[in-house]
């Protein structure tokens, strides 16, 4: 009886598969380039943050400090596209219908997941890059062209276990309650990580603790790329991908499970 | 390609819970080629419910449902279907010529932008931002991406919601005309006009299970009841304890009746009162048909409580 129907049902070629990937991609990424809420606050408050302290109130700390910001401000800056582009975003659709439509329609699930990456490491590659030459222009660091893509390539691909994070965030709140849950878990997170003040002046055992955020980890990885001595890269490597295919299963399982 | 009258998509034993409640009770369904099938029913009767199990968003408790021959939420299944669903939020900040040409990439013979376009009436809205457009306008955006993949099985959930009259028409011509290409309909709606304009076929859901199913006008014939209106200055009350008259109303100069036996009760009229004019006599519209299966199911309910 199923062959009867094959017949019915047209085949789509690979290249017409790949172009709905490309598609949905090249959407979501229009989408949010244009919607000036989400722009402006996720490439301008690394930016900003940056500049208060690495440059206003720098000149009373030792010469090393704006290059150790730079890699603390791009860590925290790469999470925001991951956790909000994913998170509210996913909190919203599943709220307004629009995930029911997509998923109705012959859209291949992972198109839908793969857009809203791509848009996430564009946008974290913008702020590597504005965080980059406000470092070299106005902070005065000292980078080479090594330390530069080895920053630039940690960033992008660094915003991905905040995607796992945020698509999970993403299917335990709805509608515009999510955006408030997302920031409850980035700005502690980056406390305690020590991006925003050193580790040592937290309390002991929040400083013990911080191993376990993949913010901590992200950063061990940005100050390695500009050369602080951080030991080696691969412990850091694997805790992200252990926590990202991990944060990704428990998501993908609430989203099959309640939609 | 296709005999026509092949079926397209089915539910077949159905059963959907959500807790205690029964959305579906065991609903046999059959969704065939070239034909327009209006689903009606009072709210929480099962008709979305019905459609979630076709579109592959929900999974059924018991019963199989296919589309296709296939399981719905397997992805070639769905590329055969195009969907309107009745609440949607599109992205607000994407015109409507990159929301169309999103949605055509699903599937694998889309059509062109400017057919797309020249179906849903949009030719003038290609380049507005959909944030921008009015409901109406909105609306007709989302009809266009339900036909972009030349679906051969069309789900329209309320389509016509917040469009005015004029727009209404011309979706309704262009569901006509599609039909008329050999695409099957599977309509939902609250307008029972909409169902009588373009269906061939209703099916009746009430509490999960399916009450009526067959033509429009096989539905009507359920109902006895015409309708008889006249101007008249007899006496409503006195004309209410009449055999026959099931309802009767005053509106203004005109009397307007309900009547299982209309013949009779016109030759009463007649010989009552001599000046009598504007006489029309109406057959029963859905809405009755509707209105009395309602009706009848509700006694059925007590009897049954009873």
């Amino acid at each position: 009886m199923n062959s009867q129907y094959q017949s019915m049902l047209p085949v789509m070629s690979s290249r017409q598969v790949l172009g709905a990937y490309l598609q949905e991609s090249r959407a979501e990424c229009l989408r949010y380039l244009r919607y000036p809420g989400f722009v402006l606050p996720t490439l301008l408050f690394p930016a900003v943050f940056y500049l208060l302290f690495a440059v206003l109130l720098g000149h009373t700390q030792p010469a090393q400090a704006a290059r150790f910001l730079l890699g603390s401000y791009v860590t925290f800056g790469v999470m925001a596209p991951g956790l909000f582009g994913f998170g509210i975003a996913l909190a919203l659709e599943r709220d307004n219908g629009l995930l029911t439509l997509k998923r109705a329609m012959p859209m291949p699930p992972l198109a839908y997941l793969l857009g809203k990456m791509v848009m996430a490491m564009l946008t974290a590659l913008a702020i590597v890059v504005i965080l980059q030459l406000l470092a070299t222009t106005v902070a005065g660091v000292q980078l080479n062209a090594s330390q530069m893509l080895r920053l630039t390539a940690v960033a992008t691909l660094g915003t991905l276990p905040f995607c796992a994070l945020g698509l999970l965030l993403g299917t335990l709140a709805k509608g515009n309650g999510a955006a408030a849950v997302i920031n409850l878990v980035y700005l502690p997170m980056a406390v305690l990580s020590g991006l925003w003040f050193p580790l040592k002046v937290l309390p002991p055992l929040l400083r013990d603790l911080a191993v376990i955020w993949p913010s901590h980890h992200l950063n061990m990885l940005a100050q390695g790329a500009l050369d602080f001595e951080v030991g080696s890269a691969w412990p850091h490597v694997l805790w992200l991908l252990v926590f990202t295919v991990a944060i990704t299963a428990v998501a993908g399982w609430r989203l099959r499970r309640h939609g | 390609m296709t005999a026509d009258g092949e079926v397209l998509a089915s539910l077949q034993g159905v059963h959907k819970h959500y807790g205690a409640v029964r959305a579906l009770d065991g609903v046999d369904l059959e969704l065939r080629a070239g034909q327009v099938l209006a689903l009606l029913g009072p709210n929480g009767a099962g008709k979305t419910t019905a459609i979630s199990l076709l579109l592959g968003l929900l999974r059924a408790d018991a019963g199989q449902v296919q589309l296709f021959g296939h399981d719905p939420q397997q992805l070639a299944a769905r590329r055969g279907i195009g969907v309107m669903l009745q609440s949607a939020a599109l992205p607000e900040t994407l015109n409507v010529a990159e929301l169309i040409q999103l949605s055509a990439s699903y599937y694998p013979a889309p059509r062109d932008l400017a057919d797309v376009a020249a179906l849903a009436g949009i030719e003038d809205l290609l380049k507005r931002r959909y944030g921008k457009l009015s409901g109406g306008q909105q609306r007709r955006v989302q009809f266009a991406l339900a036909v972009c993949g030349r679906p051969r099985l069309l789900f329209l959930d309320e389509p016509t919601v917040g469009l005015d009259l004029p727009a209404r028409q011309q979706l309704w011509a262009t569901v006509r005309a599609l039909v008329a290409e050999g695409t099957a309909v599977v309509l939902t709606t609250h307008y029972l006009e909409e169902a009588e304009r373009l269906a061939d076929r209703v099916c009746v859901l009430l509490r999960g299970r399916i009450v009526s199913d067959g033509s429009v006008d096989a539905l009507r014939a359920r109902v006895i009841h015409r309708s008889i209106r006249c101007v008249s200055t007899l006496d409503a009350a006195v004309l209410a304890s009449w055999p026959g008259v099931v309802q009767i109303s005053r509106d203004g100069d005109y009397l307007q009746l309900r009547s299982d036996r209309v013949e009779s009760v016109v030759r009463q009229l007649l010989q009552a009162d001599p000046g009598l004019s504007g006489l029309e006599v109406q057959p029963a519209g859905l809405g009755e048909a509707f209105t009395d299966l309602t009706a009848a199911d509700a006694a059925q309910t007590q009897r049954e409580a009873a």
